[in-house]
């Protein structure tokens, strides 16, 4: 037999289809991830890293719980200390789905050089829970009867706050007063009034102030503020934020404690400064459907969306607010809406821009909320040159008529319909999340944040960052002043919803422009 | 059992068809290859359907890496066999093999969800189709007549004839 060339060319005749194939898979992938490399170089975007925080050395630092309810739990979590009840949840749970490892991360959290010294819940079954669980060998805890009690006793050197929101400044105030550290739930305050008298006490206290905005902590927040710097998406008109949420307990219709009674709640410790009504269950558990006690919508959840805002852009109060809205959902007898559109103006603000100076200022940042309607709307940036997705994940987009991108657009190596900048620190990390309220949460980038792709709780890293400042100095992410600007806003939004007219600041004086006629914080509190 | 009218045309088409396999599964091997960003881990952790549970322990920490590589390979490997004729046998089964591990990720059962499919179907797809070509080219070898081995057996025939 002879080796012809018809055999050579059948024999060989695969190798030159493997070249042309192998080449073109890679020159087309080699081309595209350089034609990325080019867009990500030019947006030149730093992923922030976390800021290290010294720690907290001698002496345990002793802290007060006041309010040990549904988040005063998660606070106390967050510091190391789960009740036992919670933790045999977790490992049924566990157990269940090994996806669910709430518990697993609880246990690989960081330890804080803390002791959790006093309690003051005036609900005994709550207190009781605190004690039964935390008062071991290793931590001495008391329970106090009032807050005022437990500031001097001398025995508690900071204290967390998660009371329902009218207690938030009273507390505050006097620990502040007795030189006590202060953790304080969202929104600040309850009154117009009380935000500058907090603000004077703490300005005034040797001891550390923080607000509980523990998204600051979340490190996408911290590159979106890059992003923003580094005019990636140029001038910013339009901002908008969202709560979309369709279940009960996403409309604060929260379980009532079989327990409860007036024997075993302080009914009158409750109602402090509110209007005096007898004993409620209703009002004691879903206090936040009332405006004598919450503010719906506006100070429980557009406060977290103003913050997350404030601490990318630093926008401050806006000149003014509009709103609007009723009570469309959920006619239960509550009193604080459960639709709300709120429109803030910043006629002023600029971040920067890639157009003739002088064209472009001003901003409006729009806040919409249903109860009613659990649809995923992201919270969205919307610039010149770009739009950017704002979460635990950030993507931006380019513009179709962006100044900054038309030769890019134009050469077709950026295209309006796609991303050219994804952050997405967890993605290899798969997330069991329970329920849609949590989900609502961590999409806001208000559960955690990654770290070196692991989970790590955002309001961990918040309380750690404010206890480190308490014992080194040292400045905190979301001390007075923006929690001033944070509480000023949300109450704009209410006052405008409630009397359906335009609020103004004015930056100069630092105040609310004047109403004719209008008592702002009667009209805050107003029940109508 | 078969009578076949042309086997010239026969043996030439199942050539293309063996072609054209090993061609895209080269395609999809060097794509990843090149790429250090690609990772089977979406589309392992979406699986559905009875085996679903397998595909999610692929997606753990200690497997994802040796899951990616070992997809890359097997791709290349099945491209290669196939382009150029050489142990065109195992190239078939391993193809084979691999499109029925991708079938059972995302399974077009009707009580299945479908995720990110182009096209409808109903039990049988696209990568069900391309396995049995691969059984097909399992059964009929044609790399004597065209591809590497073709040069092979002739050395060995002329060794033999020495
Ligand atoms: N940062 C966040 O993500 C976040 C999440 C949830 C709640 N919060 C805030 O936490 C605060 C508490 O909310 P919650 O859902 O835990 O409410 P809750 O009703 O479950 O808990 C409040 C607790 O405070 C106690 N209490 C009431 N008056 C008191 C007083 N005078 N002295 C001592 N204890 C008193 C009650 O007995 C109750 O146990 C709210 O201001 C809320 O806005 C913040």
């Amino acid at each position: 037999m002879k080796f012809t060339r018809r055999d050579a060319l059948k024999g060989l005749g695969g190798i030159p289809l493997m070249g042309a194939v192998w080449w073109a898979g890679a020159a087309n992938t080699v081309a595209e991830k350089k034609e990325r490399s080019a867009i990500l170089e030019q947006l030149n975007i730093q992923p922030s890293l976390p800021s290290a925080v010294p720690g907290i050395g001698g002496n345990p630092i002793r802290i007060g719980i006041i309010g040990f309810g549904i988040r005063g739990e998660q606070l106390c979590r967050a510091l190391g200390f789960a009740t036992n009840e919670w933790k045999e949840e977790m490992r049924l749970a566990a157990e269940e789905d090994p996806k669910h490892t709430a518990l697993a991360d609880f246990e690989a959290q960081d330890k804080l050089n803390v002791q959790l010294a006093g309690i003051c819940d005036i609900f005994d079954y709550q207190a009781n829970k605190a004690l039964n669980s935390f008062n071991t060998p290793d931590n001495k805890m008391e329970r106090f009867r009032t807050f005022q009690e437990m500031n001097r006793s001398g025995k508690v050197d900071a204290v967390v706050i998660a009371t329902p929101d009218h207690w938030h400044a009273p507390m505050a105030i006097d620990a502040l007063e007795n030189n006590i550290h202060v953790y304080l739930e969202k929104p600040m305050t309850h009154t117009v009034e009380e935000t500058y008298r907090l603000r004077e006490a703490a300005r005034n206290s040797k001891a550390v102030f923080q607000l509980g905005h523990q998204h600051r902590q979340t490190l996408s927040f911290q590159t979106a503020k890059d992003i923003i710097q580094k005019g990636t998406i140029g001038h910013v008109s339009l901002i908008q934020t969202n709560t979309n949420r369709n279940d009960d307990n996403g409309a604060w219709m929260y379980d009532i404690h079989p327990d409860a009674s007036p024997q075993t709640i302080d009914w009158d410790m409750f109602l402090g400064s509110a209007p005096k009504v007898p004993f409620n269950k209703n009002h004691f558990f879903r206090w936040r459907k009332w405006w004598s006690y919450g503010s719906g919508l506006s100070g429980d959840l557009l406060s977290h969306d103003y913050d997350r805002l404030n601490c990318v852009l630093n926008m401050g109060i806006p000149d003014s607010v509009m709103a609007s809205g009723g009570i469309y959902t959920h006619r239960d007898g509550r009193n604080v809406p459960d639709v709300l559109q709120v429109n803030m103006e910043y006629p002023n603000f600029n971040t920067g821009s890639s157009q003739p100076k002088g064209k472009e200022k001003g901003m409006t940042f729009v806040y919409s909320a249903t109860l009613g309607n659990g649809f995923n709307r992201p919270t969205i940036l919307m610039g010149h040159d770009g739009t950017l997705e704002l979460g635990n994940q950030l993507t931006i987009w380019p513009d179709g008529g962006s100044t900054r991108y038309t030769d890019m657009i134009e050469a077709k190596k950026m295209n309006p319909g796609v991303p050219i900048y994804q952050y997405n620190p967890g993605a290899s990390t798969p997330d069991g999340v329970a329920s849609a309220t949590s989900q609502y949460f961590a999409d806001k980038g208000l559960m955690w944040t990654y770290i070196n792709g692991a989970r790590v709780d955002s309001t961990f890293l918040h309380m750690r960052e404010w206890l480190s400042s308490a014992r080194n100095g040292g400045k905190v992410s979301c001390g007075i002043q923006e929690g001033f600007e944070e509480a000023i806003s949300s109450h704009m939004a209410g006052l405008s919803y409630k009397l359906g007219r335009r609020i103004e600041w004015d930056s100069e004086q630092e105040q609310l422009k004047p109403i004719e006629g209008i008592d702002f914080d009667e009209a805050l509190l107003a029940s109508m | 059992m078969v009578a076949i009218r042309n086997e010239k045309c026969l043996v030439n088409s199942m050539v293309l068809l063996r072609l054209f396999i090993g061609w895209h599964f080269l395609y999809e091997g060097i794509i990843k290859l090149y790429n250090p960003d690609w990772t089977s881990y979406g589309y392992l952790a979406s699986a559905q359907g009875p085996f679903r549970p397998f595909f999610i322990w692929m997606t753990n920490d200690s497997m994802i890496g040796m899951a990616d590589w070992g997809n890359k390979i097997a791709l290349v490997f099945v491209g290669l066999t196939l382009l150029l004729g050489i142990f065109e046998k195992w190239g078939a089964i391993v193809g084979a093999l691999l499109l029925a591990l991708y079938y059972l990720a995302h399974p077009s059962f009707p009580w299945v969800d479908q995720l990110n499919v182009e096209g409808s179907y109903w039990f049988v797809n696209k990568n069900l189709i391309e396995l049995v070509a691969c059984v097909v080219i399992y059964q009929m070898p044609t790399s004597r007549y065209f591809g590497l081995q073709r040069i092979f057996s002739k050395k060995e025939v002329m060794t033999h004839t020495k």
